[in-house]
C-alpha cells in the first residue's frame, strides 16, 4: 500500500468533485460530499452553489463544515435560510445534484441508512436514519451516491429502503408518485464509478478506478452488474488535486 | 380524497387543531409581561413527564444545551420527542429520558453513529420509533404552524421510511398525482436557543434559522434560551429580525454559551475536544454515565457548568466581533 500516492478517501473525494459542475446547485450531505464540493470550488467550479439542508446556500467553503448546519455552510454565502425553504426549493426543481452516502445499496440504487436487520421494532443495529437523505433522493434531479465498495454494502436487497433509488425498477419511481426525471445518476465507490441503464435502471459499470479490474468489482458486488464492452478508467488524483485537498480543503485531517 | 396507502407507524402525537386554536386563545397571554426565569424554573413549570417535546436547532449547532441539561437533571423518564438530533439527543438517550420517538436523524455526523441512541433503541428502553425524513418533520411543524391538519408533499413516497411512518399516500383531488400527507405535529413543549431575546420573548436568530420559525409556532409551550437578554429597544429597532414573536413564548432564559459544546454562529465555535471526548465516552455505558454525573447531575445550574468548562476555554472559542 505504501507505493500509493493517495489514500482511498482522497480518491473518492477527487472523483466525486469532478462530477460537480460550475454554476450547478448541489445538495451537500455530511462527510465526503463536503470535501468534494470544497475541492471542486477550488479547482474547476468556483461558482458551484452548495446547498445545505438547514439553510446554507452558496457558501464559499473555505473551512470544512463539520455539521450540515454549522456556520461554515453559509460562510460568505448567498443566503442563510431555513430547512423548509431549502426542501421546498428542491421540491420545486431548483436542485440539480444531490450527494448522499449510505450503509447499504441495491442494484436499483435504493439506499439504507435506518436499520440493519429485518425487524424494525428490534433492529440489530440502529443507524442514524433518513435525515435529509430521503428528501434529497426524492426531489433532486440527479442523485450521486458515494460509498465504500464491498459485498456487505452492495447487496441484492437492502434491509430498509430509507432513500428511494429506482425502487423495484423502471417506472417504479413515477408509479410511487416521485417527480419524473429524478433518481440516482452515479455511484462513486472505492473501486469504480457506476451508472444506471436507461431502460432497465439496473446498475451498470462505467469506469474503473486506477489499478482496479472488472473481476474485483464483480467480486465485491452482491448483485449482478451490467458490464458493458467499453469501460473507462478514472484518472488518478492529480498532483494539484491532492495538494489542494491536503493543504487547503482538509488541512486539519478530519477526513483524509 | 382517495387514500392509497398508509404508513404502519403510530401517530405518537395526534393533532387537534381546534383545541390548539382554543389553547392559543386562552393559554397564551398577549400581554407584554416579563417572562425571564432560570432553566430550573422554566423546565419545572412547563414540562411534565409524558410530554411531547422538540429541540432546535441540533446538538452541535445552536442547541439549547443548558435547557437539555436541566431536563436531564430533573429526571424525566417518559418523554416523547421529535428526533432530529446529535449530541443533545444522545445525552437524552444516555439518561433514559425518552420513551417514544418520531425519528429522522440521530447520529454524530462526522463522528458516526449515536451510541446512546443505539443502546436505548436496541436495548428496548425506547418503546416506539416512527420514521420520517428531515423535511417531513419540519413540514409537520409547518402544518401545525399553519393551523391545518396535514400537508401534501413529494417526499418519502415508495420507501420503507413511509411504510414505518404515520404518513399516508393520497391521490391529489386537483391533479391526480400521488402525494405523501404529513400530519401536523403540535408539541407540548418546544426548546429553542437564540442569539438575543427581550424579556417579553421577542427572539432573534443570526445566520440560518433551521426549523425555529416553524417549531416555535407548533409549540403549546415554548421556552427560549438566549446568549443575551436585551432591552426591548434593541428588538424594537429591528423587528424584521424577530423570527419568534413574544406571544409564542412562555419563558425566557439567559444562557451565555448556552449552546456549548456546540457552536453559535458569529459568536463562538464548537468545542471540538469536548465533543470528541464525549463521543468516545458515550460508547461505554459506565463512561457515559460518568459524563452525565460530571457535567449534569453534580452541577446545580448553567453557571456551574460554565465554571467547570472554564473561562479560558470559553474565551478561546469566542469569535471576533459579534
Amino acid at each position: 500500500m505504501n507505493e500509493l500516492r493517495y489514500n482511498p478517501s482522497e480518491l473518492l473525494i477527487c472523483i466525486s468533485a469532478r462530477l460537480m459542475a460550475d454554476n450547478a446547485t448541489c445538495f451537500i450531505g455530511t462527510g465526503i460530499p463536503m470535501l468534494a464540493a470544497s475541492l471542486a470550488q477550488k479547482m474547476h467550479a468556483p461558482n458551484l452553489i452548495s446547498i445545505f439542508e438547514f439553510g446554507g446556500v452558496g457558501a464559499q467553503l473555505e473551512k470544512l463544515p463539520l455539521a450540515v448546519g454549522d456556520m461554515r455552510t453559509f460562510n460568505r454565502g448567498l443566503a442563510a435560510a431555513g430547512i423548509c425553504d431549502i426542501m421546498e426549493t428542491a421540491t420545486r426543481g431548483f436542485v440539480e445534484y444531490g450527494f448522499l452516502g449510505g450503509a447499504q445499496i441495491d442494484m436499483y440504487g435504493n439506499l439504507n441508512s435506518t436499520i440493519i436487520g429485518d425487524d424494525h421494532a428490534h433492529p440489530k443495529v440502529r443507524l442514524p436514519g433518513s435525515g435529509g437523505a430521503n428528501d434529497v433522493g426524492s426531489t433532486c434531479w440527479r442523485t450521486i451516491i458515494i460509498m465504500q465498495h464491498g459485498k456487505k454494502r452492495f447487496i441484492p436487497k437492502v434491509d430498509f429502503i430509507t432513500t428511494p433509488g429506482y425502487l423495484s425498477g423502471a417506472g417504479a419511481r413515477e408509479a410511487a408518485g416521485l417527480p419524473p426525471g429524478t433518481g440516482p445518476y452515479r455511484v462513486v465507490t472505492s473501486l469504480c464509478t457506476l451508472g444506471f441503464d436507461k431502460e432497465t435502471k439496473w446498475m451498470k459499470l462505467l469506469a474503473l478506478n486506477p489499478g482496479v479490474t472488472v473481476e474485483q468489482v464483480v467480486e465485491n458486488t452482491g448483485f449482478e452488474l451490467i458490464i458493458p464492452e467499453a469501460i473507462d478508467t478514472n484518472p488518478p488524483p492529480s498532483t494539484e488535486e491532492l495538494r489542494i485537498l491536503r493543504e487547503e480543503v482538509d488541512k486539519d485531517r478530519y477526513y483524509i | 380524497m382517495k387514500i392509497l396507502t398508509s404508513g404502519n407507524g403510530d401517530l405518537i402525537q395526534p393533532p387537534d387543531l381546534d383545541a390548539f386554536r382554543e389553547w392559543n386563545r386562552t393559554q397564551k397571554s398577549k400581554a407584554l409581561v416579563d417572562k425571564v426565569m432560570t432553566e430550573k424554573e422554566a423546565v419545572e413549570r412547563f414540562l411534565k413527564d409524558g410530554d411531547y417535546i422538540g429541540i432546535e436547532l441540533y446538538g452541535t449547532v445552536r442547541a439549547p444545551m443548558s435547557l437539555v441539561r436541566e431536563i436531564i437533571r430533573q429526571g424525566y423518564r417518559e418523554l416523547r420527542c421529535a428526533g432530529q438530533g446529535v449530541y443533545e439527543s444522545d445525552l437524552l438517550a444516555a439518561a433514559n429520558t425518552i420513551r417514544e420517538l418520531d425519528w429522522t436523524y440521530i447520529g454524530f455526523e462526522v463522528y458516526g453513529l449515536s451510541a446512546s441512541a443505539r443502546r436505548a433503541v436496541e436495548g428496548g428502553y425506547v418503546k416506539k420509533v416512527v420514521e420520517w425524513s428531515n423535511a417531513a418533520l419540519s413540514w409537520r411543524f409547518k402544518a401545525a404552524a399553519m393551523g391545518v391538519p396535514f400537508l401534501p408533499t413529494r417526499v418519502m413516497l415508495g420507501t420503507d421510511t413511509l411504510k414505518y411512518s404515520a404518513a399516508k399516500v393520497a391521490e391529489c383531488p386537483f391533479t391526480g398525482m400521488k402525494v405523501a400527507l404529513l400530519p401536523a405535529l403540535i408539541l407540548d413543549v418546544g426548546f429553542i436557543h437564540v442569539h438575543r431575546v427581550d424579556r417579553f420573548g421577542n427572539a432573534q436568530i443570526d445566520g440560518i434559522s433551521g426549523f425555529a420559525g416553524e417549531m416555535a409556532r407548533a409549540s403549546k409551550r415554548l421556552i427560549i434560551s438566549a446568549e443575551e437578554i436585551v432591552d426591548e429597544e434593541i428588538t424594537r429597532q429591528r423587528p424584521d429580525r424577530t423570527i419568534i414573536p413574544y406571544y409564542l413564548v412562555d419563558a425566557v432564559v439567559e444562557a451565555p454559551f448556552g449552546a456549548h459544546p456546540g457552536e453559535m454562529s458569529y459568536c463562538y465555535e464548537r468545542d471540538e475536544p469536548h465533543i470528541k471526548d464525549y463521543v468516545k465516552m458515550s460508547k461505554d455505558v459506565e463512561q457515559a454515565s460518568g459524563y452525565l454525573d460530571k457535567w449534569i447531575y453534580q452541577l446545580e445550574n448553567h453557571q456551574q457548568y460554565l465554571d467547570l468548562v472554564g473561562a479560558n476555554t470559553l474565551e478561546q472559542l469566542k469569535l471576533g466581533e459579534k
